[in-house]
C-alpha cells in the first residue's frame, strides 16, 4: 500500500525562506535550497515551494531557486504562487519541479486547471485551496468557503463544490489549507479535510495547524488525508522528519523509512 | 557515457540531474545513430503511451532502440520507458516496441479488491488511480540493479497503467497496490522500472549508480 506522505511547505519571498503565521506577518528563516536539502536528507517525502514574492520583476529569482533545488533534492516537489498561465506553469516544470500548485489564479480563471492538466497531465497539477469556516448558507452549503489572496478575499465559492470541480477539470491532487487552523499549531481542521477527502477520488493533502506528530496522525486517519503538510514544527526545529515518522509508525501508520 | 533518449518525455531533465549529481557522464540525444552507437541507454518517460510511440517512430528511435537491444547495449527504462518496451499498451490502444513479450494494462479499482486481497474494503474503500506516492518494492529475483535493496525500501510512483510481462521469469520485483504488480522487469541487457528512480531519494540514486556500473 501507499505510504502516507509527509510534505513540507517552504514559503519563499525574494528567494529567501519565510513562514507565514495567520497569513499576516512573515519572518525570514533562511535559505530555501539549504532547508530543502536538509529535509530531503532527513527523509521528507515531498516539498512544496510557495512563491510569495510581491513584485513581478523578482519572479526570476524563484526559477533559480527551483533549478538549484532540482539539482540537489531527489524527491518530488511542486511550486506555486503567482502561476497564472500555462506558460508560467511550464517555466517552473522546465526548471525542475514535478508539479505546479495553483490557487487564487485558478479561482479567478478555472480554465487554468484544465489547460495545465491537458498540457502536463493531471499528475502535475495540484489545486491548492484556502478555506475559511463560515455559517452554512444556500450559497455555502458545506459551511466552508474558498478565500483567496492569502485569506483576505472571500469568493462566495463553496469549498466542497470547488474541490469536486477541481477534480473534474483535471487537478491531480488537492491541498486543503484551513485559514482558521493555519499557524495555530493546534491541529488540522479534521472535519473539513474528511469532508473533502470523502467526496473526491484524488489524493488530499491536509494543510494548516500541524504542531505535534499526533496532529498528523489524526488528520491521516480520522481526517482521511493521504498526506499532511508541515511547516513551523519542522522549520523551527521542534521536530525532525524522523521523529514525526517514528511516532506515526509506532501508532501503526505506514510511512516511508529511509 | 549514458545516452538519454529524447522523445519529449517529461522527466528527462530530472534523470539527467540525478546522473550529474552522481558524477555519471550522460548526454541527451534524439538522433537514432547516436542511440545505435550508445554505450548505455536510459529510456525515461512521463506521459502517454500513444504520444510516446508516435514521437519515437517519427524520430526513427523505435528501430534504433530495437537494434541497440539486439546488439546487447545495456538499457534502463523508467515509467513509460518500462511500459512501451512490451508488445502492447492498453493506453491509447498502442502497439509498442516489443523488446519484451507482454502488455501494459490499466489499474482497475473495481477489480483490485478481491477476496484474496488482504486489504479489507472497510479500511480501503477505493484505490485511487493514478497510483501516486511512495510504495514498497519487494525483490522476487536478484538482479545487479537491485542489489542494494532492503526489504521495505520505498520508491516514488506516478502511474495509471502497469507492465505485465508474458513470462513471470521476466519480473524481478513487485509492489502491492490492491493487487501485486510488476515494479521491475527485464531480460538480458534490458531492465526497466515502473517507479521514478530519479525521484526516489537515496535508494533511487543507488539504482542509477548500479546501472552505470552494470
Amino acid at each position: 500500500m501507499l505510504s502516507k506522505r509527509i510534505i513540507s511547505c517552504l514559503d519563499v519571498r525574494d528567494g529567501k525562506l519565510a513562514k507565514s503565521v495567520k497569513f499576516v506577518d512573515t519572518k525570514d528563516i533562511g535559505d530555501p535550497v539549504e532547508k530543502a536539502r536538509e529535509y530531503y536528507q532527513q527523509g521528507l517525502d515531498e516539498l512544496v515551494f510557495y512563491d510569495i514574492t510581491a513584485s513581478n520583476e523578482k519572479r526570476g529569482i524563484m526559477l533559480d531557486v527551483v533549478s538549484r533545488v532540482a539539482e540537489q533534492v531527489f524527491i518530488p516537489f511542486s511550486v506555486g504562487g503567482g502561476l497564472r498561465t500555462v506558460e508560467d506553469c511550464a517555466s517552473v516544470l522546465l526548471a525542475g519541479a514535478e508539479k505546479v500548485n495553483v490557487n487564487s489564479a485558478a479561482v479567478q480563471r478555472p480554465q487554468l486547471i484544465r489547460e495545465a492538466s491537458q498540457a502536463f497531465g493531471a499528475q502535475a497539477v495540484v489545486l491548492s485551496m484556502d478555506v475559511l469556516r463560515v455559517e452554512k448558507s444556500v450559497q455555502i452549503p458545506s459551511g466552508y468557503e474558498i478565500v483567496i489572496h492569502g485569506g483576505r478575499t472571500r469568493t462566495g465559492l463553496d469549498a466542497l463544490q470547488w474541490a469536486q470541480r477541481g477534480e473534474e477539470w483535471g487537478a491531480g491532487e488537492l491541498v486543503i489549507n484551513s485559514i482558521d487552523a493555519d499557524g495555530t499549531q493546534q491541529g488540522y481542521e479534521l472535519a473539513l479535510t474528511r469532508l473533502i477527502a470523502e467526496a473526491v477520488s484524488i489524493p488530499v493533502i491536509a494543510s494548516g495547524g500541524g504542531g505535534k506528530p499526533e496532529h498528523l496522525y489524526d488528520v491521516l486517519t480520522e481526517g482521511k488525508a493521504d498526506a499532511a503538510l508541515v511547516a513551523s514544527m519542522l522549520h523551527y526545529g521542534e521536530y525532525t522528519v524522523a521523529e514525526i515518522k517514528d511516532y506515526l509508525t509506532a501508532r501503526g501508520l505506514k510511512v516511508r523509512k529511509q | 557515457m549514458i545516452t538519454l533518449i529524447d522523445y519529449n518525455a517529461g522527466n528527462l531533465t530530472s534523470v539527467r540531474r540525478a546522473l550529474t549529481h552522481l558524477g555519471i557522464p550522460s548526454q541527451v540525444s534524439a538522433d537514432p545513430e547516436t542511440v545505435r552507437r550508445a554505450d548505455k541507454i536510459i529510456f525515461p518517460g512521463v506521459g502517454a503511451a500513444g504520444a510516446a510511440m508516435t514521437t519515437l517512430r517519427q524520430r526513427g528511435l523505435d528501430s534504433a532502440l530495437k537494434e541497440a537491444f539486439a546488439a546487447g547495449t545495456p538499457i534502463l527504462g523508467i515509467c513509460i520507458g518500462c511500459q512501451i518496451i512490451l508488445d502492447y499498451s492498453e493506453e491509447d490502444d498502442t502497439e509498442c516496441l516489443g523488446l519484451l513479450p507482454g502488455k501494459t494494462v490499466k489499474f482497475r479499482p473495481e477489480t483490485s479488491i478481491s477476496p484474496k486481497n488482504p486489504l479489507s474494503p472497510s479500511t480501503n474503500p477505493l484505490l485511487k488511480i493514478p497510483h501516486m506516492g511512495w510504495n514498497a518494492v519487494s525483490v522476487l529475483q536478484p538482479h545487479p540493479l537491485l542489489r542494494h535493496l532492503r526489504s521495505g525500501d520505498e520508491f516514488y510512483y506516478v502511474h495509471s497503467y502497469y507492465p505485465q510481462p508474458a513470462d513471470p521469469a521476466h519480473t524481478y520485483a513487485q509492489t502491492e497496490y490492491g493487487i501485486p504488480f510488476p515494479a521491475a522487469i527485464g531480460k538480458d541487457n534490458l531492465f526497466a522500472v515502473q517507479f521514478h528512480a530519479e525521484k526516489s531519494g537515496a535508494v533511487g540514486l543507488r539504482l542509477l549508480e548500479n546501472f552505470a556500473q552494470w
